[in-house]
């Protein structure tokens, strides 16, 4: 487990708002494995796309790193300056791929230039002169049609799961060591999401990537992802190869969450409660409140991380505990 | 595209007869009688009676409007009732003077407005934010005639560096007609020194007219900049390793720069109607003299072939405006 690519460890980040200041993420642990794509899961709301944000550098001015490390290839992305996260990650080493294929493209330049541009500033020197045929050949392998032509076109004569693919292949064209897939198939219809995802699988395979795959639907990361993170309310909770927690999930948010999945459910009611506010989020373990399992502890300190197993952390001292029988669905 | 012109295009020709009916009434009902206008002081009625006839003045009012109609679309604008010269030699004559002041002011609000207003939305609540904020709302506040009095008063008495008034120096004399541009004109016809003289010429006038719309140009495109930086695709192209700066001077500015083409149409318009005071204060040859010249001297065929000209920029601007909206987005492209 030293040959992480990625390894962010106990990550802070909180925002100035109006209502005063949030602690978006309080404590995020993550490690992405060379070759390997993790999965991170969460209820909406829970600080996925900050911690995205976070790793690419682009947390909007309002918001600051307040502790933890972000360390990719042996450097700290939380220390370095601006500049250098534009000029040699962003685009460069970690390719992006958006959440929405239908708003995250200019609706008034051709796919072609934009593809190009980022090719432009982040190419390897020795391409100078073939960008386009090099995405030429992307696109053939994200099986866009007719790919020269489809440079030339604009975003909205696209479908969606064909925008999609452009953007896969936009994030492949300068050779990244890492993808970062931000819910890339929510906007997409499931037919279309089962092939981007079969996809994604066999380019990571073929390009030799490691990627972070952020969503909110547990099937997904079965079918994708080697192993997983779940967070909530900006807290790392449980982390374990994919079979070992879909099989033996431990805290009892990740044991509720899989038993909403709809091919698990025997009815659909859901955790109740919802995810806490920023603002003034719960003292102790954030889940406290809709845990029912919790006890007074609970809700004084915050749990420390234990290991169930070797490679299977969970942030939960009663997750031995089964769950009341009203509790799951 | 095509189809999209000649539909447009047929669309404007009711518009403008439209427009001939209100100022052809509007004209011909205010109280100076025309007649009594051309027979002159000393006329005896019978005079009057004469001319009445000879003109058509005595026919009912829409026999003469469909005669009028009649000569405009055979291109006659009719006799100036005060010089008896065929207004359309008038209006070749001081139309091209017009629209090249305004131009000049357009193309220099544009291309000061533009990135000024793209600076302050980049750096916005800043300080630049706040002096072009303040700025263009002073430049919009400004009156034109005030502001033009001072520029004459400075950049000419004062300073001596610009002519007071006029197209071109007097003993320079203008460069021989091909587009009526003097600017244009000078420098097809190689000389040098009217082009400078013309330059020198218009600097003050199109300044007065440019500010005003310089304002409003960089309020639009502000606003618009703004707008655009909250869109998603600005997040994407930064997180895929788009420059700063090429995100904001070209994805944003083009998305943005199409509601400040709306607004550039409608100026140009505003701009046409504000011409007559400046023309006025700086002895500009143009419509906007020409026009002022021709109400006070009731001269009817010359106050409604203005009218005429002054719709049809309109009319011609609107489909300009379409058609660069189909230039910068293709999705109206499609549409057209």
């Amino acid at each position: 487990m030293n040959d992480a690519l990625l390894k962010v460890s106990n990550l802070a980040v909180s925002i100035r708002g109006d209502e005063g200041i949030a602690r978006i993420l309080d404590r995020v642990d993550l490690e992405i494995p060379r070759g390997r794509i993790v999965g991170v899961v969460g209820e909406s709301g829970c600080g996925k796309s900050t911690l995205i944000k976070a790793i690419l550098g682009v947390l909007p001015t309002r918001a600051r790193i307040d502790a933890g490390e972000i360390v990719f290839e042996g450097r700290d992305l939380a220390k370095l300056p601006p500049d250098v996260l534009a000029r040699e990650v962003r685009g460069a080493a970690i390719g992006f791929i958006p959440q929405d294929p239908f708003l995250a493209l200019n609706p008034v330049f051709r796919v072609g230039t934009q593809m190009l541009e980022t090719m432009r500033w982040h190419a390897p020197p020795q391409w100078k002169g073939r960008h386009r045929e090099r995405l030429v050949e992307l696109l053939r392998a994200v099986q866009v049609p007719d790919p020269e032509r489809a440079l030339e076109r604009y975003p909205h004569e696209f479908s969606g799961g064909q925008r999609q693919r452009l953007l896969i292949a936009a994030a492949l064209s300068c050779q990244p060591r890492l993808l970062i897939a931000d819910e890339p198939t929510t906007a997409l219809d499931v037919t279309t999401q089962q092939q981007v995802l079969m996809l994604l699988r066999n380019l990571v395979a073929e390009f030799d990537l490691s990627m972070l795959f952020v969503t909110h639907d547990f099937g997904v990361v079965a079918q994708l992802c080697d192993e997983v993170s779940v967070i909530y309310a900006g807290q790392t909770v449980e982390a374990a190869p994919t079979r070992r927690l879909i099989n033996e999930a431990a805290h009892p948010y990740a044991r509720l969450l899989l038993a909403c999945h709809p091919d698990r459910a025997t009815d659909l009611g859901g955790i109740p409660g919802s995810v806490p506010s920023p603002f003034a989020p719960p003292q102790g373990c954030r889940f406290h409140p809709r845990c029912p399992i919790a006890v007074a502890d609970c809700a004084s300190a915050r749990p420390i991380i234990e290991q169930t197993s070797e490679r299977h952390d969970v942030a939960c001292p009663r997750y031995r505990l089964p769950l009341p029988q009203g509790a799951t669905p | 595209m095509l189809l999209f012109l000649i539909r447009r295009l047929l669309l404007a020709i009711p518009a403008l007869l439209g427009l001939m009916v209100l100022t052809f009434v509007l004209v011909r009902v205010v109280p100076a009688d025309p007649a009594t206008t051309l027979a002159g002081e000393t006329a005896t009625p019978q005079q009057v009676q004469e001319i009445r006839r000879k003109y058509g003045f005595d026919r009912p009012l829409y026999e003469q409007f469909a005669i009028y109609v009649g000569q405009v679309a055979s291109g006659d604008l009719g006799n100036s009732v005060f010089s008896n010269r065929p207004v359309m030699d008038d209006v070749r004559r001081t139309l091209p003077a017009t629209l090249e002041l305004i131009f000049v002011s357009l193309l220099l609000a544009t291309l000061i407005g533009i990135p000024l207003g793209t600076l302050s939305a980049v750096h916005h609540n800043g300080l630049l934010d706040h002096v072009v904020r303040v700025v263009t709302v002073g430049g919009l506040a400004v009156a034109s005639f005030w502001f033009a009095i001072m520029l004459q008063l400075l950049f000419s008495m004062e300073l001596e560096w610009l002519p007071l008034r006029g197209r071109i120096g007097v003993n320079i004399g203008a460069p021989p007609s091909v587009t009526g541009f003097f600017l244009v004109d000078s420098l097809l016809a190689g000389r040098w020194d009217q082009f400078v003289s013309s330059l020198r010429h218009i600097a003050l006038p199109a300044i007065t007219l440019a500010v005003p719309a310089l304002a409003t140009i960089a309020r639009f495109a502000r606003v618009g900049v703004l707008d655009t930086m909250q869109r998603d695709f600005v997040q994407y192209e930064t997180a895929v390793g788009y420059p700063r700066h090429r995100i904001v001077w070209i994805y944003v500015l083009r998305n943005s720069v199409i509601a400040a083409v709306t607004q550039i149409g409608l100026l140009f318009g505003a701009l046409v109607s504000s011409a007559v005071a400046v023309e006025a204060i700086f002895d500009w040859p143009g419509l906007g003299s020409y026009a002022v010249q021709a109400i006070l001297s009731s001269d009817y065929k010359a106050v409604l072939a203005v009218t005429l000209v002054v719709g049809v920029i309109y009319a011609v601007i609107n489909i300009l405006v379409d058609l660069v909206h189909g230039l910068l987005d293709p999705r109206v492209a499609e549409q057209l």
